[in-house]
């Protein structure tokens, strides 16, 4: 057995951030990596994507994007690249092909047992990701056995796809990015639209995220929302990021010529059925919109911030006059459905009750309040609305580093009592 | 003189709601409800429906007093028009359920409501019900609902509060979506 002070779980941005975190406070720890780092960006993403944050907002602790494209997108290889480089910059104590098959507590903290062995640590640190598992609705199982099914995760091309149409399951960021590239390919594509975020990729000619990140829209913290349940659900918003920093959204994907249609609700004898209900959510979805708009208006407005365009408003989404509540999926010759109805993290190995009902970590801000010692890292909102992107590390890991670090000294000052 | 701000009162108790919300969440078996209507032929198209008790908060409850509708076809179908249509009652059903949303957003969003009033159209074709054409559908092809809110907001507030409702109505959700429904005799 094996001991070290803090076991990361994860070689990814986070896992790293932290790592770094950690050195910079001499906290002896290793990271666990179960392939090698940046893993899932190797091994679980489509081949075109591209981030949905600019390289300027690319931020990791004391390392940052500096590319000679500092307006552009990263594609998965440079993404690969930056996260790796990283590691190599700030000596991180990787493990690779040590993947985690049970955490459990042990009198000393945690045990974390490993395909390279057992490690025993007094902190640990979850960084294995939000989006270990592509979530794939119930309905799912009605689906006719002639029909493919793919979700983000295995999907790589269009070309990947059988002949047919195409029906998209779900308007998030990978939703409508997915629709469009599968469109253009000549597969023709309905998309289920459900609850959705629009956003422009740029606005009175800067980046929405410039935009977020100065009039700090980024900044807005878990304990300060609203309705944190909702707010940790709401999906990813329409974005793409391109060279030719275009807008995606349904009424794009409606231009290229997509099928647009309401929430998939079920699917009964090969007939897929469509909510009615898509006019609301177009409605909201436009009206959550606006609100932003007119709150960046009023920020530039407030801080005389000058070089930027005129304010400007975008046309309503528009939404079929009759849309389509029910397709035969045999008859309508649906070759592959497309689930991109989200992801959620994967946790068989954790065996600490710090789940709730659904499966999800109790938390406060990353802090696991059930099970003191036990961080966790990435996900929507988890301390503010940047943690959703990949320089929310930045900060997050701070504030849990030095969290963590209080943990660490209180509990060598109880062990210190005990002896 | 001094100004004073009339706190908003839309007769919507939000922080009971916002409690029970919270409450439920723990215990999420109490969240389990059944409403009930029992309804009894007495001729020709006509029809009473009793609503009396339900149960939710893992518990039996009864409404105070038991509420009945009743329903029948006009007379241009050949009935005696006793009641308003079963989907005339849909489309009560459909005002009522997103009127209350809006009072309550408008509640937590300390909107003044002054007036709020709907009017409903929901489009058939009978050929469905009548059997006389396979491909029109039996129920509503569309329905239309159309609010005039009067209310201390902005107009994008009160499209957002109607937006809202929507989003959270039952009703809206029954009858926009499929729901599985067993019928059994005996």
């Amino acid at each position: 057995m094996k001991t070290t002070t803090v076991v990361v779980i994860g070689a990814g941005h986070s896992g790293l951030a932290m790592s770094a975190r950690l050195t910079e406070r001499s906290v002896d720890h290793v990271v666990l990596e179960r392939g090698e780092v940046a893993n899932s960006w190797r091994s679980e993403r489509w081949d075109s994507l591209r981030l949905l944050t600019p390289n300027c907002e690319c931020k990791l602790p004391g390392w940052r994007y500096d590319g000679d494209d500092p307006d552009g997108f990263m594609a998965v290889p440079e993404v690969v690249a930056f996260i790796d480089s990283y590691a190599a910059a700030i000596n991180a104590p990787v493990l690779t092909g040590t993947a985690v098959t049970r955490v459990e507590t042990s009198s000393r903290g945690y045990q974390v047992t490993t395909t390279g062995g057992v490690w025993n640590s007094e902190a640990l640190v979850l960084a294995s990701g939000a989006a270990n598992l592509a979530s794939i609705p119930s309905v799912a199982a009605a689906l006719p056995v002639l029909i493919d099914m793919v979700t983000p995760m295995t999907y790589k091309s269009p070309e990947c796809l059988c002949e047919g149409r195409v029906l998209v399951v779900g308007a998030s960021a990978t939703g409508v990015q997915l629709a469009d590239e599968i469109q253009r390919s000549g597969r023709p594509v309905t998309i289920a639209v459900g609850e959705h975020v629009r956003l422009p990729r740029t606005y009175r000619g800067r980046d929405i995220f410039w935009w977020m990140d100065a009039a700090g829209v980024l900044e807005e913290r878990h304990d300060d929302v609203d309705d944190l349940v909702r707010a940790r659900h709401t999906p990813s918003p329409q974005l793409i990021g391109t060279p030719e920093l275009r807008s995606i959204d349904l009424n794009s994907l409606a231009q290229l010529g997509v099928q647009i249609v309401g929430r998939l609700c079920s699917i009964r004898d090969g007939v897929a059925q469509f909510s009615g209900g898509l006019a609301n959510g177009c409605r909201l979805a436009d009206l959550k919109m606006n609100r932003l708009l007119d709150r960046l208006d009023t920020w530039a407005q407030e801080t005389d911030t000058d070089a930027l365009g005129p304010p400007c408003r975008f046309e309503p989404t528009s939404v079929p006059s009759d849309p389509t509540l029910e397709i035969d999926l045999r008859r309508q010759e649906i070759g592959t459905i497309v689930w991109a109805t989200g992801y959620r993290p994967d946790y068989s190995w954790l065996d600490v009750p710090v789940l709730d009902r659904k499966g999800r970590i109790r938390h406060d801000g990353g802090v696991v309040s059930d099970s003191p010692g036990m961080y966790v890292l990435g996900g929507n909102l988890l301390r503010t609305r940047r943690s959703s992107y990949i320089a929310g590390a930045e900060q997050d890991t701070y504030e849990l580093a030095d969290h963590l670090h209080g943990y660490l000294d209180r509990h060598a000052r109880v062990k210190a009592k005990a002896c | 003189m001094t100004m004073t701000t009339k706190p908003v009162d839309n007769g919507v108790n939000t922080e009971a709601l916002i409690g029970a919300r919270e409450a439920l969440s723990e215990a999420p078996e109490a969240a389990e409800f059944t409403w009930r209507a029992s309804c009894t032929w007495v001729s020709g198209t006509y029809s009473r429906t009793k609503i009396e008790g339900f149960s939710g908060l893992g518990q039996e409850h009864r409404h105070r007093q038991v509420f009945t509708s009743e329903a029948d076809h006009p007379e241009c179908f050949a009935s005696e028009d006793r009641g308003a249509t079963p989907v005339e009652h849909v489309l009560s059903a459909l005002a009522s359920c997103l009127t209350a949303g809006v009072a309550a957003v408008a509640q937590y969003r300390q909107i003044q409501l002054r007036s709020v009033t709907s009017t409903l159209e929901g489009r058939m074709n009978v050929l469905g019900i009548l059997g006389a054409d396979p491909e029109v559908r039996n129920g509503f092809s569309a329905i239309d609902v159309r609010f005039d809110i009067d209310a201390d907001a902005t107009p994008d507030e009160v499209e957002a509060l109607v937006a809202q409702s929507q989003k959270r109505s039952a009703v809206f959700d029954i009858v926009t979506n499929p729901t599985n429904v067993s019928v059994s005799v005996g």
